[in-house]
């Protein structure tokens, strides 16, 4: 399963790139276990995973919970609670 | 229409363009917000030189094209525009116009603040801030959600 991964704003910055593309393991079924993978992939991603609170995520450019299978993603994004509009 | 563009727009030309595309429309709302010239967080007196909006190309119109098919959904509305800009801004640009059409204007107005909350808190656009002590990324506000729960459906 080879799948691009996305990164915007601050968690861009934090893990050093705005998009990768990654082969987790088969025992990687959610979202959830793609962020651990993830973290364990270098220092860098840790440090943009470290409070997941503050981290949101979209599976083919639709807002889904940590829960969510990504089986059928081919995009998969992390960024901050989105801060748009006027003020 | 939804418009995701990284030049400058006119909200005045627009809404004109706008209202005269509608004239079957009694009603036409609109809102504008701009980038202010001073910063979002606990000390509002640092002047603000430039706003960054960075933007997930492909999703943002997505969900902007989501949440007025929602609208459209719920109120009676002949028309919907929505412009918002990404990329770098200076104080006092428009950063994002809302319009609706409508025969009424409680739909007119309704639909229009409804479409602005929800895109305070799905559109997936991000702020950065510059000021002379250097750059920061804009953080979500509690009160911008608790906006956009307002409007759960009661089913």
């Amino acid at each position: 399963m080879t799948i691009d991964v996305l990164y915007f704003a601050w968690i861009k910055e934090k893990v050093g790139t705005g998009q990768e593309q990654v082969s987790p393991p088969e025992s990687v079924v959610t979202v959830n276990d793609l962020i651990d993978w993830l973290t364990g992939q270098s220092a860098s991603h840790a440090s943009a995973f470290e409070d997941r609170d503050r981290v949101r995520a979209a599976v083919n450019q639709t807002h889904v919970s940590f829960e969510t299978p990504i089986k059928d993603a081919q995009e998969v994004a992390f960024f901050p609670p989105v801060t748009g509009g006027g003020t | 229409m939804i418009r995701v563009q990284d030049v400058a727009f006119d909200p005045g030309a627009e809404i004109n363009v706008f209202s005269g595309a509608n004239a079957n429309s009694g009603a036409i709302a609109s809102f504008i917000g701009q980038v202010r010239d001073y910063a979002s967080g606990e000390d509002r007196s640092a002047p603000i030189t430039q706003l960054h909006l960075e933007h997930y190309p492909g999703m943002t119109d997505r969900e902007l094209a989501r949440i007025a098919q929602e609208a459209s959904d719920r109120w009676q509305l002949h028309d919907v525009l929505v412009i918002h800009r990404f990329g770098p801004m200076t104080p006092s640009d428009a950063i994002v116009l809302v319009c609706t059409a409508a025969a009424h204007r409680a739909e007119a107005f309704s639909a229009c603040e409804f479409i602005m909350d929800w895109l305070k808190t799905q559109a997936p656009f991000w702020k950065r801030e510059t000021s002379p002590d250097g750059d920061t990324w804009v953080d979500a506000r509690q009160s911008d959600q608790d906006r956009a729960d307002r409007w759960a459906l009661d089913s």
